[in-house]
């Protein structure tokens, strides 16, 4: 087996529409991307950028135009393969007439566990995304945070190496969403691939070895969030407190935010800005780097996107 | 096969479960019914008339839940989607169908048995004894699952590519058509044009023949049903059902789900 636990190359995903469908949409164009074994793998984008469209694809969900993608180190057509792979779909829906411990015993059966294993399994499985008390209540009276946990359990039900979540934090209050950072951090511990899609950025940057960024169908990055980024320090930031009234100059400059002030630099003028404002009498509470975050790198993307299409539409008129 | 019958299995709960089985109470009414009504207007033709309205009632029934129930199976997965976290499990599509149609017709089975205990409760009634001859109640009651085993088939394959509707019509039609296809086989081929003839022929043998799986007159008037119509008809319902199904889970397996 390769080092990597998905492997995809030249994926492609085109959907035929309009009239005989003689029209077609590319979801995805060109897709080549690898995750590697052990690692925390974000896939971020906006909506309908295409993760979700990669992830169906690696599931076998939906079939590729071109291309071919290996999940541990087996083609995706290999269905055998899915025992090593726990997957939670975006928007999870499961069997309403089941109750928790029901689908997952349910599911379960699917990987030649014994009774008593898969009874074990499914009580502290649900221990683990906190639904063992409305084990016995049916899906149907679920709220979408319990299906969304009940679509985790399932997931890492059965032990897989690889788990591929699709919007795991969506529909979760910030209870729900502390715990699926904590079971995230926790199969890593415990040695096991993650890739997850979300467009949630502050949970990439905190949870991920490395990220994906994709926009409009096609990858534009990867790599550890702080590679992604402009490393270079952008400017220093002064955090101050002045009392009385005063004018200085660099105030016009200063936001205010609450009792404090707020100043940005470049980093040549750091030392003589501190000078200024110590001779007006302000008291310095702290300088840190100015850093582009994942967020202004994302966001950039997305705007160049936006223009490139409107760029491509006003050349079609 | 053994993920086949998780799925046939969980198929079958969900039936319990959606309360399909309710219709043995619709059921249970109507014999009540026909027992006392039939004591008191049908002097000595009772017992035909009980058979044969329970067993229209059976294929009636059955034919609603096989038809809505059928096209449902695989239709309503892919809409609500739960299907896309069994099949990340190590589970084949043809496994998948494979196994909704077998919870189907295990349901239909469950219930269709149920339905011909009733029956011959009333029977017992009405005559106040069984005979030998009574058997034949039971090979028509198996001949109607076959044909509702053929209908879910059907329904199936025609949910893997069109919409729920549209398989509901397909399905219905096909079975009128079929109801009819020893008709299409007495047509006067001598006055039809040779490639006409020869057409009519291929789409004769084409079509599910459910007129074969109707003994119901048999029944009525305790007739024996031939050793060879029972073989026959199993044989044919078995090929027919593997044929419909390969071409179903041909169809499914290519298929982009939402």
């Amino acid at each position: 087996m390769s080092g990597f636990a998905i492997e995809i190359e030249n994926l492609t995903k085109e959907y035929p529409f309009g009239f005989l469908h003689l029209k077609k949409k590319t979801s995805l164009e060109g897709l080549n991307m690898q995750v590697e074994m052990g690692e925390v793998f974000g896939f971020i984008g906006p909506n309908g950028a295409g993760k979700s469209t990669t992830i169906k694809l690696l599931m076998g969900l939906i079939f590729p135009t071109a291309g071919t993608a290996r999940i541990l180190g087996r083609p995706i057509s290999d269905v055998e393969m899915h025992k090593d792979i726990g997957y939670l779909p975006e928007q999870p829906y499961f069997y309403d007439y089941l109750t928790a411990a029901e689908v997952l015993d349910y599911f379960a059966r699917f990987h030649d566990l014994k009774a008593a294993d898969r009874k074990e399994r499914v009580e502290r499985m649900l221990k683990r995304v906190g639904l063992e008390t409305a084990r016995k209540i049916q899906l149907r009276k679920y709220s979408k945070g319990m299906l969304q946990r009940v679509g985790l359990a399932q997931a890492i039900l059965h032990d897989p190496k690889l788990v591929i979540l699709d919007e795991p934090m969506s529909g979760l209050d910030p209870v729900g969403r502390r715990e699926v950072r904590d079971i995230i951090l926790e199969l890593k511990r415990e040695g096991k691939t993650v890739m997850f899609s979300t467009h949630i950025l502050s949970d990439a940057e905190t949870l991920c070895d490395r990220v994906g960024v994709i926009v409009g169908g096609k990858l534009r990055g990867v790599g550890a969030p702080g590679q992604l980024v402009d490393m270079k320090t952008q400017g220093m930031e002064i955090l101050f407190a002045l009392t009385g009234a005063n004018n200085a100059p660099f105030l016009a400059k200063a936001t205010k935010t609450g009792e404090y002030y707020r100043l940005q630099v470049a980093e040549g003028e750091l030392y003589a800005a501190i000078g200024q404002l110590r001779g007006a009498g302000a008291r310095i509470l702290s300088v840190t780097q100015v850093k582009a975050t994942l967020e202004e790198f994302f966001m950039n993307l997305v705007e160049a996107d936006r223009a490139q299409a409107a760029a491509v539409e006003v050349s079609g008129k | 096969m053994k993920r086949v019958g998780i799925v046939a299995l969980n198929t079958f709960r969900e039936a319990v479960r959606d309360r399909v089985l309710y219709n043995l109470v619709f059921f249970a009414l109507l014999m009540m019914l026909a027992a006392v009504v039939v004591g008191q207007i049908s002097i000595g033709i009772e017992e035909s008339v009980i058979v044969s309205l329970g067993l229209s009632a059976i294929s009636v029934i059955g034919l609603l839940i096989s038809v809505f129930i059928g096209v449902a199976l695989v239709s309503k997965e892919m809409e609500k989607r739960t299907l896309y976290a069994l099949l990340a499990k190590p589970v084949r599509r043809w496994e998948f169908l494979l196994g909704k149609f077998g919870g189907l017709v295990l349901t239909l089975a469950v219930n269709i048995a149920a339905m011909a205990a009733g029956l011959f409760l009333v029977m017992l009634y009405v005559k106040h004894s069984l005979q030998q001859s009574d058997a034949v109640v039971l090979v028509a009651v198996y001949f109607i699952w076959l044909k509702l085993a053929l209908i879910v088939a059907l329904a199936l394959m025609f949910s893997c590519f069109t919409t729920p509707l549209l398989a509901i019509l397909f399905t219905a039609g096909l079975y009128i058509v079929g109801l009819y296809v020893q008709e299409l086989r007495n047509l006067p081929v001598d006055v039809m044009s040779p490639a006409m003839a020869a057409f009519t022929k291929w789409l004769s043998y084409l079509l599910p023949n459910f007129e074969n799986f109707n003994v119901m007159a048999m029944a009525a008037h305790g007739r024996a049903v031939p050793g060879r119509l029972i073989l026959q008809n199993t044989l044919y319902a078995v090929i027919y059902c593997a044929i419909v199904l390969t071409g179903a889970a041909a169809v499914f397996s290519r298929k982009n789900l939402k």
